[in-house]
């Protein structure tokens, strides 16, 4: 087993400088996730505007895996449209779980998650963010 | 000779046992993990067991596997006079009064549900109160928060202080406020470590007009524990944690409170006469253990209660206190390393945080060393938010581990620590 391919450089970077990270306060939760199995938390604000995802910030209580995975996730989703994101959220959790070919969708950074695929007990640390952004959103549209 | 030396008996009983040749009686210890020696340091949650164990399950399968109780064969007259024996060597190991006293369950998490079900949901009342503590693992307090709801009872929490030990005051005050019928007490914290006064709980309780029930799951396993001495009314434990076979625990209970309780499951073995309407019920404990036993691993029990008393309980106990010393000033010596938890009195269930570094990625970072330790809530979830963290790294001892593991470990969490970059 080869730590250095679970934790590339670029996770590890994105865990200790985690981008768009900041305290969400109650009144602004747009979505939360927690992991039972490890206690890990994740609570998300966001910000769309004329259909475009404007702003995320997230406030990661987790592994390096998991906040890794927030930064990356929310450097990916400003810009994009919510339907983009649903789509390439979907894809990025059925690649996560094996159900599908491994290709980066575009996204530079995520590429480094394609490791965590072999530590089975650690995907969930990966898509907990984007099942929590796929919620955010939902309640962004009503 | 050491032993005789009058003047450092702590010296004396290292030096009489040996962990590196009782190393040598668990195959799994022998391995090597990812190139380097398993480190395992995950004994709270199961121990290894050693060949005679794993051996005294073979033969029993071998030689004599039969259902107990029922046939009046060969086998099953020598797989019934070996089952029944472990039962006395089970009512010995935790000094009770007969082995009709001592009911065979899967663990420590059947005794307590069954003591929930049999007991409570009978004799609790709309108004009675339950009196746990914060330190509870979740097998010790799901079945009563079950058991209180179907009785329409309340639960009541003794705080941990932030020592570790709990809040005797506060003990004391509930039993005051009148109500508690039972109190159901950890003897040793899985996560701090923490031995509790249970026998001076137990005085105070049953002064209240409570029963008081052990969690006896890492107490019984690492030191000596006498069901007498400490006067307490129910007892369980597991056998996978003290070197024995998955499967297989026992609940200790007065007889006479086995008596009147009523039956935990229906079925086979458990019954004296069975008409269509009524039945009535086997005697002690055979009324609580419906259906075909785990014989097998009652039985590599019995081979861990012996292997145990040959290498002498008192003897084994000491030298964990010692290594958990050793392992406890050695981790926190380390830099941006805090251990939970500084009873007076504690087993070797050593619970850390590592500044910067998440216990998920920890253990991931030491699996890679083959050292094996636990990171997680624990099942104590309550008592992570009381020490106001999600998730602990715990490293927990066994009389099989050896200070040069202590010291591996440490070194890698330096490693760890280095690796991560101290986080975010």
């Amino acid at each position: 087993m080869d730590l250095d391919a679970l934790y590339q450089e670029v996770i590890l970077d994105h865990y200790r400088s985690p981008r768009h990270a900041g305290a969400v306060a109650d009144a602004e939760v747009a979505a939360e996730e927690v992991n039972p199995s490890c206690g890990d938390h994740i609570r998300l604000a966001v910000e769309v505007k004329d259909d475009r995802i404007a702003g995320v910030r997230h406030e990661s209580h987790g592994c390096a895996i998991s906040t890794a995975a927030a930064s990356m996730m929310s450097e990916f989703a400003v810009g994009r449209t919510p339907d983009e994101f649903r789509r390439t959220a979907d894809a990025f959790v059925a690649m996560m779980r094996g159900e599908r070919e491994w290709d980066s969708q575009g996204m530079e950074d995520v590429e480094a998650l394609s490791g965590v695929r072999d530590f089975p007990m650690r995907i969930k640390c990966a898509t907990m963010c984007w099942h929590a952004m796929k919620k955010a959103l939902e309640k962004a549209d009503r | 000779m050491d032993a005789c030396c009058p003047v450092c008996p702590s010296a004396a009983r290292r030096s009489s046992f040996d962990p590196r040749a009782v190393r040598r009686d668990f195959p799994v210890l022998q391995q090597t993990v990812r190139g380097r020696p398993l480190t395992y340091l995950d004994n709270a949650a199961t121990t290894q067991k050693p060949s005679e164990v794993i051996q005294a399950v073979c033969q029993y399968y071998g030689t004599c596997n039969a259902n107990v109780h029922r046939a009046f064969h060969f086998l099953a007259e020598e797989a019934t006079r070996r089952y029944e024996e472990v039962r006395k060597s089970a009512a010995a190991w935790i000094g009770a009064g007969s082995p009709r006293e001592i009911v065979f369950t899967r663990g420590t998490t059947e005794g307590v549900n069954l003591v929930a079900h049999a007991w409570a949901r009978k004799f609790l009342k709309p108004g009675d109160a339950i009196l746990l503590t914060e330190m509870e693992h979740h097998s010790n307090l799901i079945p009563w928060q079950l058991a209180a709801k179907a009785a329409g009872a309340s639960l009541r929490f003794v705080p941990v202080l932030p020592d570790g030990t709990l809040d005797l005051d506060a003990f004391a005050a509930h039993l005051a406020a009148g109500g508690v019928r039972l109190a159901a007490v950890t003897q040793m914290s899985n996560v701090l470590g923490t031995v509790n006064p249970v026998r001076d709980l137990a005085a105070a309780a049953h002064k209240a007009g409570a029963l008081v029930l052990v969690d006896g799951a890492q107490s019984v396993a690492h030191m000596p524990v006498s069901v007498r001495d400490l006067g307490c009314d129910f007892l369980a434990f597991s056998g996978h944690k003290m070197c024995g076979p998955t499967g297989i625990g026992v609940l200790y209970a007065r007889a006479d409170l086995l008596e009147t309780m009523d039956p935990f499951l229906g079925g086979g073995e458990m019954i004296d006469r069975v008409g269509l309407e009524e039945s009535t019920w086997a005697e002690i404990p055979h009324k609580f253990e419906a259906g075909t036993p785990n014989v097998s691993s009652a039985i590599g029990l019995g081979a861990a209660f012996d292997y145990l008393n040959r290498l002498g309980r008192d003897t084994l106990a000491a030298y964990e206190r010692d290594l958990t010393r050793h392992a406890v000033a050695a981790l926190r010596a380390l830099p941006g390393v805090r251990v939970y938890g500084d009873a007076p009195e504690r087993g070797g269930a050593v619970s850390f945080a590592v500044d910067g570094v998440h216990p998920h990625d920890l253990a991931q970072f030491l699996d890679g060393d083959g050292i094996a330790i636990r990171a997680g809530h624990l099942c104590c979830q309550p008592l992570m938010r009381r020490l106001g963290v999600p998730a602990v790294n715990r490293a927990s001892l066994a009389f099989y581990n050896l200070e040069e593991e202590v010291a591996r470990l440490a070194d890698a969490v330096v490693r760890a620590r280095a690796y991560f970059g101290h986080g975010p």
